[in-house]
């Protein structure tokens, strides 16, 4: 196949395709995966090719779901499970937390539990209530899960490979806004490290860190700044369990500013680790203290109101001067 | 009547030929397996009758021998133990004593403070070996936290299941060593657990089935629900093995449900069976019946062991809060120990001197199980860092390195005087 250019949806559906045929181990599982292809379409014909053995609909029982998966772990299968919304991910979370996370601990080493589990996540589509919900610092505060997420097709394919090849549980948060959005996807590159940021831009005078649907946002952000004469670097973090706090104190090294981007609530989000991490090791290079933009302590609000609930260009903007002004 | 489901029946590879002679239509078929074909339609028409599914009467109970000792004959379940020799009733015998001994070292050892906790089987010593005794080599086991008993025919080591319990470890052995998966203390979450086990069997076309243990508590979790939907929808190999101990700390199984427990397998779609959980005989042959079943591709079974929690929950507990002793008193008189004793010298398959050598074994491994424990070393610190994740993962290390400086700076600080 080699380079293409596809939706981020798209980059998902050909990640899993891939992984299906390499791997008759690997197996699909969740609501309307099948005929439907997933409410976003990200299953789209997996059932068709691979069958109902392997492209499994489940019972709408997202603890059934997970639990399941395990048990098919434990038998030596490989399940990417897929929650339809981040909002409906709560029935599965004890699964996730009191058995996934630990059981490979539990067992001192002796069993693996190679489960990812997909969630589309993050609004921004006008969705009712439970559909736009950001849960990614729940399940980074948990030891034993590893969580990613992609912000464009080409990490959205490769990040998905990695996923399934981990012998971790890996939670895969998927930006449903970005679903549609194309890039360029080489399947024959050789990925980096599936826990490693990138700087997306470069920059001398302040660091955008985000992650997922973010990242647009914050390169929107560093365009509209370099037209008033800022240079701001964009770092996208890609993973936020681990998170690549030698990346980000590299990029702050260099601009000594840096402002953390996320449409999760920023209390106790991951945008709090950041700052308390990077404030221990970049304390003498610090211009400024570290800002955080993202959702406020609030129930996601109804769709009318989501855009003023998320941070946007100008909100970014608005951190940025805060930052430059000290 | 089994209800199908909805999920496509296909014989399972190594059954095939088998399945094709199970063509009956309740729940109990299987007993024509044994191929005696007029006493398998008896059997066919006692079970449409006795089927707990279909009847919705009040609860029946199966049970081969009485609690006075008395073998009773049961035309769907003897075929299940009709090659049973004295031998292997003695051999379940000494599982049951040696069961019971170890558990009650290891209740003194808790008080003695080598045991942070101890949940103890006292009572349900014939539920589990009977069970577990049925099941076999390459079958999967999911216990509760309880399942001293399983565990010890699983041939797991039980002084291995002591180390959660004496706060080395929070699980402590490998799953796949005697395919008996860790103890579960979160209830009900290992039934999930076992219905993927067992799809993943089913995937693999081998004839092997899975057990998952638990009790009248952990019936009311979603997730055991959940995994009732799942097993029937993908007519998995798993038999649910309920132990019905009446008492959930302190809640009475009145509590739990308004229907014997067995009976809600009807509203999945497969069969439920109510067993005397105090019976040996009886719950191997259920099980063994259920474990059939599901290698013939005949999907999952609940089975209800009525019991009784003749101890406490746990060592934490306190049992004279919330019930009376004539209950247990009661209970006493149904002992699964006793009732097979009678049995067995009632027959003339044991003397006096297996009682006796089964007594010095029983000390024997009491000894054993106390000089174990208290040998047991405390883990090295840096094991909070172990395994958290099998790829490893950045700030595990940075932490492990953090606390490795810290530990040393005492080294240092001592050194430097």
């Amino acid at each position: 196949m080699a380079a293409e250019k596809m939706a981020l949806a798209k980059a998902i559906n050909e990640s899993l395709r891939t992984a299906l045929d390499a791997d008759p181990k690997v197996l699909i599982m969740g609501e309307d995966v099948g005929k439907l292809g997933g409410v976003f379409r990200v299953t789209d014909g997996l059932q068709k090719d691979f069958g109902e053995e392997r492209v499994i609909d489940t019972p709408l029982a997202e603890s059934g779901i997970v639990g399941t998966a395990i048990g098919l772990a434990l038998r030596g299968y490989r399940p990417v499970v897929e929650i339809q919304f981040d909002g409906f991910v709560f029935p599965a979370y004890d699964q996730i937390v009191t058995q996934l996370a630990k059981m490979h601990a539990r067992a001192l080493g002796k069993i693996k539990l190679p489960v990812v589990i997909r969630i589309p996540y993050g609004g921004g589509i006008g969705a009712v209530e439970h559909h736009s919900e950001s849960p990614e610092a729940l399940f980074a505060h948990v030891a034993g899960l590893k969580v990613v997420s992609p912000s464009n097709a080409s990490d959205a394919y490769w990040m998905m490979q990695q996923a399934i090849q981990s012998d971790d549980p890996v939670i895969f948060f998927e930006p449903k806004r970005r679903y549609w959005d194309k890039a360029e996807v080489n399947t024959d590159a050789i990925p980096g490290p599936l826990h490693k940021a990138r700087v997306v831009r470069e920059g001398a005078d302040l660091t955008l860190a985000a992650y997922g649907p973010m990242v647009k946002v914050c390169l929107e952000a560093a365009a509209a700044a370099e037209e008033e004469g800022k240079s701001i670097e964009v770092l996208d973090l890609r993973s936020m369990s681990p998170i690549d706090f030698d990346s980000v104190q590299a990029s702050v090294e260099k601009t000594r500013r840096l402002v953390v981007v996320h449409e999760a609530p920023v209390f106790l989000g991951t945008g709090a680790e950041i700052a308390a991490r990077i404030t221990e090791r970049c304390f003498y290079h610090l211009e400024a203290p570290v800002l955080r933009v993202g959702g406020y302590h609030a129930p996601y609000p109804p769709a009318r109101l989501e855009e003023e609930y998320l941070p946007g260009l100008d909100r970014v903007l608005d951190a940025v001067d805060r930052s430059l002004a000290y | 009547m089994t209800v199908e489901s909805t999920a496509a029946r296909k014989p399972r590879s190594s059954a095939g030929t088998k399945s094709a002679a199970s063509t009956g239509t309740t729940g109990t078929k299987s007993a024509g397996a044994t191929g005696r074909k007029t006493a398998a339609s008896k059997r066919t028409g006692a079970a449409a009758k006795k089927s707990p599914g279909t009847t919705g009467a009040g609860p029946e109970l199966v049970q081969l021998l009485t609690p006075e000792g008395k073998r009773v004959k049961d035309a769907t379940y003897d075929p299940y133990v009709a090659d049973i020799t004295p031998e292997d009733l003695r051999g379940l015998y000494r599982d049951m004593v040696l069961t019971r001994r170890f558990d009650a070292e290891a209740t003194s050892l808790q008080r003695q403070g080598e045991l942070g906790l101890w949940a103890s089987l006292l009572g349900q010593e014939a539920a589990q070996i009977g069970s577990g005794r049925a099941t076999r080599e390459d079958d999967y086991v999911f216990p509760t936290y309880r399942e001293h008993g399983v565990a010890w025919c699983r041939g797991v080591d039980p002084t291995n299941l002591l180390g959660m319990f004496r706060g080395v470890n929070n699980g402590g052995w490998d799953p796949n060593s005697n395919n008996f998966h860790l103890y579960t203390i979160v209830i009900g979450s290992q039934t999930l657990h076992a219905t993927g086990y067992a799809m993943g069997v089913a995937k693999d076309g081998a004839d092997s089935a899975v057990i998952a243990y638990f009790g009248d508590g952990a019936s009311s979790q979603g997730d055991v629900a959940e995994s009732f939907t799942f097993s029937a929808v993908y007519n998995a190999p798993v038999v649910f093995f309920c132990q019905n101990n009446q008492w959930a700390i302190s809640e009475p199984t009145e509590k739990q449900t308004r229907v014997p427990l067995y009976q809600r397998a009807q509203g999945f779609g497969f069969p439920g069976v109510r067993v005397d959980g105090n019976d040996v005989l009886a719950c191997l042959a259920v099980t063994k019946w259920a474990l059939e079943r599901a290698r013939r591709g005949e999907g999952p079974t609940l089975v209800e062991a009525y019991t009784y929690r003749m101890g406490a929950h746990t060592t934490s507990d306190d049992p004279t809060k919330y019930r009376a002793d004539e209950e247990r008193e009661a209970w006493e008189a149904k002992d699964p120990i006793l009732r097979l004793r009678t049995y067995l010298e009632a027959s003339n398959h044991a003397d006096e001197a297996f009682f006796a050598e089964l007594e010095a074994e029983s000390e024997a491994l009491g000894k054993r199980v106390r000089e174990v424990v208290r040998a047991m070393p405390d883990p090295d610190h840096f094991a909070i860092f172990e395994n958290v994740y099998a790829d490893g993962h950045a700030l595990v290390d940075e932490e492990r390195a953090q606390f490795a400086a810290y530990q040393a700076s005492f080294a240092d600080a001592g050194e430097g005087k």
